[in-house]
């Protein structure tokens, strides 16, 4: 404490500046060790600007002396230091990538049987694909994978066009689906039509008319509707045509839970089958690699409803 | 500016004289033992089943710090928290009964300080000669000596610095590395930055860090009350009515000084001379004023020498000081005691109730539910598994309190985790919801060791159908 000094210790230097008199501006100057530290910041400041990207200049910056080395595609290349290569660096030789690594190859090298029971790659598979899903997969099935009713699935039931074992799921994501129910406008009338949505909905035990629906069942698994050929005689569906099975009382392309009568129900369904439908999902064998398909397949029959 | 003044005001340098008392030897005990356990603690081996073999070892990159048979989690960072109300308390207990004994006693800058001057008086000399050698000109003795301070000083805050780095990784191995030059960059800077500050503060700095930077001693004042303790001059004693005096004809006995109205105080200045921070106590109470009672063992010198009783400066409380009793309980004194306690016993509950496996249970909202082709409907959840124990678990999964729901696993049938391991499990549950029950319904998950190792965990969910 400077209470040593020899000045008077009540007696503060002044300025100079007398007002009224006796009013006085008193000077209380910084201690030297503030002034020194803020000298300190100011020479930091300057050797921060010669070492990193500092100064905008017109559209360009200042780039600074540091530099950074990574790899892209193989190839060595270095940089002015910035957080992006900072990160692309970190990417390939930090500690978390290189694990991930590890447990990618890992993962990559069993097969689906062991993945599956395996709770360390499940637990990495739930990580890693969350990622992939949702680059490429939830743009349409959402980032949870619930789809939208009319438009894309639910990958989280076990309700599969195209079947749910691991080896279907991959199919799927390699080649994409196209799926196709023609439309009955000229092969239908409006109330043939009605009687076939009664039967389908008598199928999920909703109330309908019975002579309406045993006419459906007629039109159904009779050649003038020929619904049976691709949903089954009983209405379980064809994986292999992308039919879905119509008992379940999933509904992925028309809202039958959420509509409000028995009418508009029966309308929902009669309109459907009197339009039809073609829905496709791409494949993905060229954008994704082995090893990411594998994940995302892992991934998928985890949702839920793999079989 | 006017007159050319100086735009900063430098510090005047303060040369303290060394004092001997049970002050200063309680002083020099508590320094001993704080740079032994400082210094020594990241060397202490420690036998665990899992983990590193040191006693205390804080490992940031796998977030898992060691406190001997304690193994702190990052998730367990709330007991920080508990730990700082604690401190914080404390302080504040401590404080209100005794005044600045943190300060005088326990801080790092008080401490470290009092090794510097240590060192100072041991290469240039007490007092007078120290004051000598700052007004003598450079010259080969000055330089030799001020060099071999400034030498000795930053060794020791080097080895601060080295000595901090330490808890940070195994020990041996990162002492050996870092002369080799081998050890990670983090712990250079870091060694750097307290060798830098450690030599600033308790070098150059010292009484100023007191003064100007510390917080704590801005508002310890307001914990303190008029039965604190502190420590003070006994104005009436030391000045009697004619105030203090030197000792000269006259005023030789204290019977003779009384009669002439002159009080206990001989004006020696040694009080002041031992003041690490340069204040003089005979002022009173100031913010200065570290309490580190070097200038009660100065002037109790002074009185035995004098033949005169103790205690012309000494620890009482502004009560005592205005002729009351000082007294002890009080209600803040009680309160702050009672809130220590209950904190600390908060926090050692938290500690010894932790559960061997830390689970974490997030239910999937996106979607919250679907229905399955069978009817029922379906919730899933990730559930973070964190053995937190010091043994191999091996895991299995129940759920309980949602009649007649199946729990789906998928294909795992093995979760095994090694101590410290951490892993997301995905479950699924499927139950046939009456109709018009309640959404959310709630349930646990329960999570046993399948060689019963463990008490039965129980982690709380919900599970949701409309
Ligand atoms: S006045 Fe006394 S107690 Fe206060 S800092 Fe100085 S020597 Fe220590
Ligand atoms: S040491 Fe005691 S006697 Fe000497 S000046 Fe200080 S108070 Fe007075």
């Amino acid at each position: 404490m400077s209470t040593q000094d020899n000045r008077d210790k009540n007696q503060v230097e002044t300025t100079g500046h007398v007002w009224d008199g006796d009013l006085q501006e008193y000077n209380n100057p910084l201690p030297r060790w503030w002034l020194w530290g803020f000298y300190a910041t100011v020479v930091f400041a300057l050797v921060y600007w010669l070492i990193y990207p500092a100064w905008p200049i017109g559209d360009s910056f200042t780039k600074g002396f540091a530099t950074i080395t990574y790899e892209v595609n193989g190839e060595e290349r270095t940089t002015h230091w910035n957080t992006r290569a900072l990160l692309a660096r970190d990417m390939q030789t930090g500690e978390y990538a290189v694990r991930q690594r590890e447990m990618l190859e890992q993962v990559a090298s069993q097969d689906y049987e062991t993945i599956l029971a395996d709770a360390d790659s499940m637990s990495f598979v739930n990580a890693y694909a969350q990622g992939s899903f949702g680059t490429w997969c939830a743009a349409c099935h959402q980032v949870g994978g619930a789809g939208v009713i009319g438009q894309y699935p639910n990958l989280r039931n076990d309700h599969w066009k195209w079947g749910g074992t691991v080896e279907q799921i991959e199919h799927t994501i390699r080649e994409g689906r196209l799926g196709y129910m023609p439309g009955y406008r000229d092969t239908l009338t409006r109330d043939q039509m009605n009687e076939v949505a009664a039967y389908v909905l008598s199928l999920n035990d909703y109330d309908v008319d019975s002579d309406m629906s045993d006419a459906g069942e007629r039109i159904f698994a009779g050649m003038e509707g020929g619904c049976f050929q691709c949903h089954g005689e009983d209405g379980q569906g064809l994986a292999s045509q992308g039919a879905p099975n119509l008992t379940n009382n999933i509904w992925g392309l028309i809202d039958v839970q959420g509509a409000e009568s028995d009418s508009e129900r029966l309308r929902l369904v009669a309109n459907f089958v009197r339009d039809g439908i073609q829905r496709e999902m791409p494949g993905f064998a060229d954008r994704l690699s082995d090893d990411e398909i594998k994940m995302l397949t892992a991934y998928v029959h985890s949702l839920g409803g793999g079989q | 500016m006017a007159q050319g003044q100086p735009i900063y005001e430098a510090r005047i340098p303060i040369h303290p004289r060394s004092v001997k008392g049970r002050f200063r030897n309680l002083k020099t005990g508590i320094l001993l033992l704080a740079y032994g356990v400082f210094f020594g603690l990241p060397w202490l081996r420690w036998d665990r089943e899992y983990g590193p073999s040191q006693a205390v070892l804080f490992d940031i990159p796998n977030r898992q710090f060691f406190l001997f048979d304690l193994v702190v989690y990052a998730q367990d960072i709330f007991w920080l928290a508990g730990f700082l109300v604690v401190a914080a308390l404390l302080l504040f207990f401590v404080t209100g009964v005794l005044g600045r004994v943190f300060c005088g006693y326990f801080c790092f800058q008080t401490l470290w300080t009092d090794v510097f001057m240590y060192l100072e008086r041991k290469i240039q000399g007490e007092r007078p000669a120290r004051l000598r050698l700052s007004k003598q000109p450079w010259n080969v003795e000055k330089l030799w000596k001020l060099g071999a301070t400034h030498l000795s000083w930053l060794l020791v805050a080097f080895a601060t610095g080295l000595g901090f780095v330490l808890y940070w990784a195994d020990a041996p191995t990162l002492a050996r590395d870092f002369f080799s030059g081998d050890a990670r960059f983090a712990a250079y800077v870091t060694a750097g930055l307290l060798t830098a500050t450690t030599y600033t503060f308790a070098g150059l700095a010292r009484e100023q860090v007191c003064t100007f930077i510390c917080p704590y001693a801005r508002f310890q004042s307001v914990m303190f009350d008029r039965d604190t303790l502190i420590v003070s001059y006994d104005q009436n004693r030391g000045e009697g009515s004619a105030g203090r005096a030197k000792v000269k004809a006259g005023l030789k006995t204290r019977e003779g000084r009384q009669a002439a109205g002159v009080g206990d105080c001989i004006d020696c200045g040694y009080c002041v001379q031992v003041c690490p921070t340069g204040i003089d106590i005979r002022d009173g109470l100031q913010v200065s004023c570290i309490h580190c009672a070097l200038c009660i063992d100065a002037c109790d010198t002074i009185m035995d020498k004098q033949g005169w009783p103790r205690g012309l400066i000494g620890y009482s409380s502004e009560r005592e000081l205005e002729g009351g009793k000082t007294r002890w309980l009080k209600g803040k004194t009680l309160g702050y005691g009672a809130a220590v306690l209950v904190v600390v016993g908060a926090l050692v509950f938290s500690i010894l109730e932790r559960p061997p496996v830390d689970v974490n249970v997030n239910q999937v909202r996106q979607p919250l539910f679907v229905q399955m082709s069978d009817g029922r409907v379906q919730n899933s959840y990730e559930l973070r598994l964190n053995n937190v124990s010091d043994q191999k678990l091996d895991f299995t999964l129940d759920i309980d309190g949602l009649e007649g729901a199946t729990l789906d696993l998928g294909q795992v049938e093995q979760i095994r985790l090694e101590p410290g391991q951490r892993l997301t499990v995905l479950a699924r549950i499927r139950h046939d919801v009456e109709a018009g029950a309640d959404s959310p319904l709630r349930f646990y998950f329960v999570i046993r060791d399948r060689e019963g190792r463990i008490d039965p965990v129980e982690a709380d969910a919900r599970f949701s159908h409309r």
